[in-house]
């Protein structure tokens, strides 16, 4: 399969069943939202090292936050529940509720059969050493903890979805400047797109990763069968045009939200072209053994 | 079913089986048939109302001079009940759930020791809205309460949760013995409001005089009001914007208690 002079390679994106979570902070205006939402996803790159991979999903406009003021909506990942639960909890006290003019609500709601009730501020409402206030309105219950800037307004709990982390694609181009500049133009076309993370810095990663290492300490090192430097050195996966290979990762709510996003971000990638140094389109697998889930490149972009 | 008042009683008329809980699937002859108390004399509700089915299967209807009828929608769970014109004492009292519409005046007690559902008043209500009986620390338990007119005293005596608000003015001891819970008042409120609070809410969109067990916190844009006010606003009440992202006083009292409640007085 050729688009606009990309050759998509056959193969697919191997990805695996997480825990998923979204929630809502407002603030005094969009900048302050944001730069709670920054902070609650910082350090949110990989399961691997950071225990969540987390990101920024929107801004949302004042009309449909639960305080009428501007907010943002955060998704979160984890490989299990319990480090979910637990990151969550931390990274809302740390980053959210210590950021002036900010309140967070739960993003997830629905049938107790799909969607779990997680604590959201539940426990963090002890900060406010008993003077804190609670109110049940409209079937929630949310807590006022008070603080030095006012108050901090938290709903209780918020929703736990199982969901789908490690889609990606590899972007290969002939140089790194044009590698990036296709990363860029997919990464814009996948932000639109509701329910979907792309966790690593600006979305890509540079550093794609093998399993395993010749270190018996490291669990994964780098994927050297697409690393330009390493076509002499080693059993390469790169042709002789190749000078430089980006990756995007996807994390998202559902398998559908993962497959919209792949081909929103190879489409906008592709739109490009070989002319602009975009030559092929691959994806990481562990040979289809260990992910629960498989998206095929030709089928998502026929 | 519409019950429709063909007899005015002379002593007020005890009508606790007029109640979405008790009368849905029954036939009109059966309702019909069903125990009242005009004063001390147990008579049939056929005696006072007629009973026409109608289509709205989850719906009963009430008309006529009301004023004297006490105790409808008593411990209702479900359903609604639709009351065209006035309506007597105890409207709602102990209701779990459902809905109970009276278009006109409401008179005393309404609401009394709710645990849920909603009552809607347009017209105005008496004195003890949402309150406990005498002798009980705890009234209402949830649910809501929405008076479009004017209140009498003693809204949400003992309020332990649940909401409650009037689109005038309240009487006095608005709140008194309050334990948690949220009262709205968009007019003016009556005299001593929050006496015996211990925890829960008062908001006023007028200044008032407070008690003096009451202490000057600060004024601030409390973001926690917003949802209230957007769910007031949908359900007919004139929430103007300002009102939703203004400024109020806050007071925490009432200190002779625990002191852990709070009224708040919108800041024009």
């Amino acid at each position: 399969m050729i688009i606009n002079g990309v050759l998509i390679d056959e193969t697919f994106a191997e990805a695996f069943g997480v825990r998923g979570t979204r929630i809502i902070i407002t603030a005094q205006n969009q900048k302050w939202a944001n730069i709670a939402a920054a902070s609650i996803t910082g350090f949110a790159t990989s399961v691997i090292g950071c225990g969540v991979e987390a990101g920024i999903e929107r801004e949302i406009d004042p009309s449909e936050t639960p305080d009428g003021r501007p907010g943002v909506s955060v998704l979160m990942f984890a490989m299990s529940s319990a480090v979910l639960m637990k990151q969550l909890e931390t990274r809302l006290g740390q980053c959210v509720l210590t950021c002036p003019t900010t309140a967070a609500f739960s993003g997830i709601y629905g049938d107790p059969e799909t969607v779990t009730r997680i604590n959201l501020g539940k426990n963090l409402r002890f900060f406010g050493d008993g003077f804190q206030i609670s109110k049940q309105f409209g079937g929630k219950r949310y807590w006022r903890v008070p603080v030095m800037d006012g108050e901090f307004l938290v709903e209780e709990t918020t929703g736990m979805v199982r969901a789908v982390g490690g889609g990606n694609f590899l972007i290969l181009a002939e140089s790194q400047p044009q590698a990036l500049a296709a990363c860029e133009a997919a990464i814009e076309a996948m932000k639109k797109l509701p329910n979907v993370i792309m966790p690593f810095p600006g979305g890509v990663v540079r550093s794609g990763s093998k399993v395993g290492s010749k270190y018996k300490a490291l669990i994964a090192s780098t994927n050297d069968a697409f690393c330009p430097t390493l076509k002499g050195a080693t059993k390469s996966e790169l042709s002789p045009e190749i000078g430089s290979v980006m990756e995007i990762v996807i994390d998202g709510l559902t398998d559908v939200d993962i497959r919209a996003a792949t081909k929103a971000g190879i489409a906008a990638a592709c739109a490009l072209g070989s002319d602009n140094g975009i030559k092929r389109i691959s994806a990481g697998n562990y040979g289809g053994k260990l992910g629960q889930f498989h998206f095929h490149l030709r089928e998502i972009m026929a | 079913m519409k019950l429709s008042l063909h007899t005015l009683p002379q002593v007020p008329l005890e009508a606790e089986t007029i109640s979405p809980s008790l009368l849905l699937g029954k036939s009109p002859s059966e309702v019909e048939a069903l125990p009242v108390f005009h004063g001390n004399n147990e008579m049939k509700l056929g005696d006072f109302f007629s009973v026409a089915p109608q289509s709205n299967n989850d719906t009963i209807e009430v008309e006529g001079d009301l004023s004297k009828v006490k105790l409808l929608g008593n411990a209702m769970s479900s359903g609604r009940l639709v009351i065209h014109g006035n309506v007597g004492a105890h409207l709602g009292a102990a209701m779990s759930g459902g809905e109970i519409i009276v278009e006109g005046n409401a008179a005393d007690w309404a609401g009394r020791e709710m645990s849920g559902g909603r009552i809607v008043i347009k017209g105005n209500a008496g004195h003890m809205l949402g309150s406990a009986v005498r002798g009980a620390a705890v009234g209402m338990l949830g649910g809501e309460i929405f008076v479009h007119g004017s209140a009498g005293n003693e809204i949400g005596h003992g309020m332990r949760r649940g909401l409650i608000a009037i689109g005038k003015d309240s009487g006095d001891f608005t709140g008194v013995n309050m334990r948690a819970g949220t009262i709205f008042v968009l007019g003016h409120l009556g005299q001593r409001p929050g006496a015996g609070l211990r925890r829960g809410t008062i908001v006023s969109m007028e200044g008032a005089e407070l008690l003096p067990t009451f202490t000057y916190d600060c004024i601030y844009r409390p973001t926690f009001l917003t949802p209230y006010m957007l769910h007031l606003r949908k359900t007919g009440f004139d929430i103007t914007d300002e009102v939703i992202s203004g400024s109020y006083e806050r007071w925490s009292g009432d200190s002779i208690e625990l002191n852990r409640g709070e009224i708040l007085l919108y800041v024009n």
